[in-house]
């Protein structure tokens, strides 16, 4: 990789210390008009690990996702990356350091207009002084990373199956080398094979090379395969005013031998009391 | 625009000031937002090839529908003028009327009405669904400016471009004017375009170009806001697609009528000499503009 490519980077993955945060939440909140979905979240990631975030649906998972990368403001509180604040920096102050981060959508979010070989080029066109044969070179490379063909480079989002579309927006977001990766529910809506894929490919993109790994998902067979830390997020409608709403943070193991009940209960995939809630309604 | 609905508690007072704040937080939206598209048009303009994209979409495509609207306002022109031109006498007068209205008026206003409908809906629609589908947020984690990248080409071609549509429309509407007045309606071809050479000067066309430019830029700016305020699901890009043709709508009309008067006023100052009268008549709107 050029070292223009490397230039936006503040901060090298190695510098960091062992325990140094890399991306850190001090009392962020975060409101959509009166709704408020986040509530005084203290967070820290470390730089190389790899970090789930788990919870029920609506609870902010994804909104975290987009703080983190500064895709969206908090409320109130601060995000910092590397101990630098970025709340009140503008977009085109963020662009070139959130180079750093790759992001892997929900549903993917490839370039309808685009084929997949524009799409994963996106970022080395916009960013980068690439010769277009060393892009060339380099999408074929991703996609060989996410297995596949080469033959699939010349195809149109709209001809690909959810799992070919999720692997095509890995190797898009790792096309830029990020030393960050947020996976934004990466095995949603996928077969069980190819959710054993993707899991396959959020390790080997770790053992690669040293990358910090935040995962936001639903699926336990994803959080056993891949997960260093867990931090289990609570919806506040469900929470009194003054309690936390990071219910547990934790190892795998940790979580899975949980005493909590909506720690237990979420990971193990059983509503209990919530069940004759929803016969109530 | 966001929907202002009316609270079953609410008293008309405060149904009309919700009307009012809700008006005003819209225009210092739009205003904010055209502000961003201005900084980045300073800051360069977008590469050859999604410029080149947004040109052939907004105006290539839009020919067809703007020639076969153009021809046939021509010929409804001549039709519902004839009887009236006809019982003073002065049928061999129409070419001027059909003309003036073309070139000063409807040529711009219907080409811009195209425009909106068949292209800032589906800008408004497709920003939309790019917004809702997470991709305007994958442009940004990929380090490119949306705005940039998305609004600027599609301005730059409905700015640029509808000025060609608007000589497109008034051609085929005169041709269509002069072909049934002078086939259907037995008026002398000679007179009919001795009295549009008398009655159409440069200064018509030329204002009504200008005023197009303005509809270009204001249906750009409202189908990309839209787009980018998108609600929900399918039914906020169908919403955002249908704001966007009214908004456009009520925008084109209203500043057809600001900048006809200013159009008017300025061509007394240059051409007629009245300078001293301009002011006055101005004020005066209604007499300002005959």
């Amino acid at each position: 990789m050029s070292a223009a490519m490397k230039e936006p980077f503040s901060k090298p993955l190695s510098s960091h210390g062992p325990d140094e945060p890399i991306v850190e939440f001090r009392n962020v909140s975060r409101s959509f008009g009166s709704h408020q979905i986040l509530r005084n979240i203290d967070l820290s990631v470390i730089a190389g690990e790899t970090l789930c975030l788990i919870g029920e649906s609506g609870c902010g998972k994804s909104v975290t996702m987009k703080l983190m990368m500064g895709l969206m403001a908090p409320s109130s509180g601060d995000v910092l990356w590397d101990g630098v604040s970025i709340v009140g920096r503008s977009d085109e102050e963020l662009v070139r350091d959130r180079l750093r981060f790759g992001y892997l959508f929900q549903g993917a979010a490839l370039f309808d207009s685009l084929n997949v070989y524009e799409n994963i080029a996106f970022g080395l066109r916009q960013n980068t002084r690439m010769s277009e044969d060393f892009i060339r070179e380099t999408v074929m490379e991703r996609l060989k990373e996410v297995g596949l063909a080469s033959t699939a480079a010349y195809k149109m989002p709209s001809e690909l199956s959810g799992g070919m579309r999720k692997r095509v927006g890995l190797a898009r977001a790792l096309a830029l080398m990020p030393d960050i990766i947020l996976y934004d529910e990466p095995t949603t809506g996928l077969d069980p094979i190819m959710t054993d894929v993707i899991n396959t490919l959020i390790k080997k993109t770790r053992d690669r090379r040293p990358v910090t790994s935040i995962v936001v998902t639903h699926e336990m067979s994803t959080v056993r395969k891949v997960a260093d830390r867990i931090v289990m997020f609570y919806p506040l409608s469900r929470l009194k005013p003054d309690e936390p709403q990071i219910v547990f943070e934790g190892t795998p193991e940790e979580a899975f031998s949980s005493d909590d009940p909506r720690v237990s209960q979420f990971v193990y995939g059983e509503a209990g009391e919530r069940m004759q809630e929803l016969m109530l309604v | 625009m966001s929907s202002s609905q009316a609270q079953p508690s609410d008293s008309f007072i405060h149904a009309l000031g919700r009307f009012f704040i809700e008006l005003i937080l819209e225009l210092g939206d739009l205003t904010l937002f055209g502000l961003s598209l201005l900084k980045s048009l300073l800051r360069g303009i977008p590469k050859q090839r999604v410029i080149l994209g947004c040109m052939y979409e907004v105006g290539v495509r839009s020919v067809p529908v703007v020639l076969v609207t153009g021809l046939f306002i021509g010929m409804v022109l001549a039709v519902q003028t004839y009887d009236q031109f006809a019982s003073m006498r002065m049928e061999s007068r129409l070419g001027a009327i059909i003309n003036v209205s073309l070139v000063k008026e409807l040529g711009p206003v219907l080409a811009a009405v195209m425009l909106a409908g068949r292209v800032g809906s589906a800008m408004a629609a497709e920003l939309g669904t790019m917004r809702v589908t997470e991709q305007i947020d994958a442009l940004r984690a990929l380090g490119a400016n949306p705005i940039q990248y998305l609004v600027v080409p599609r301005f730059l071609a409905c700015f640029l471009l509808i000025p060609l549509l608007t000589v497109m429309a008034d051609a085929v509407g005169v041709f269509g004017g002069w072909l049934l007045s002078t086939t259907a309606l037995g008026i002398e071809s000679t007179f009919y375009w001795h009295h549009s050479n008398k009655y159409v000067a440069i200064f018509d066309v030329a204002g009504g170009l200008v005023k197009s430019m303005f509809f270009g830029a204001a249906i750009a700016i409202i189908a990309c806001n839209r787009g980018f305020h998108c609600g929900a699901g399918a039914e906020g890009v169908g919403r955002a697609a249908t704001e966007s043709f009214v908004l456009s709508f009520i925008v084109i009309l209203s500043l057809d009528f600001f900048l006809g008067v200013l159009i008017s006023a300025v061509y007394r100052l240059v051409y007629a000499g009245h300078a001293a009268s301009v002011w006055l008549d101005s004020t005066g709107f209604v007499g300002g503009l005959v």
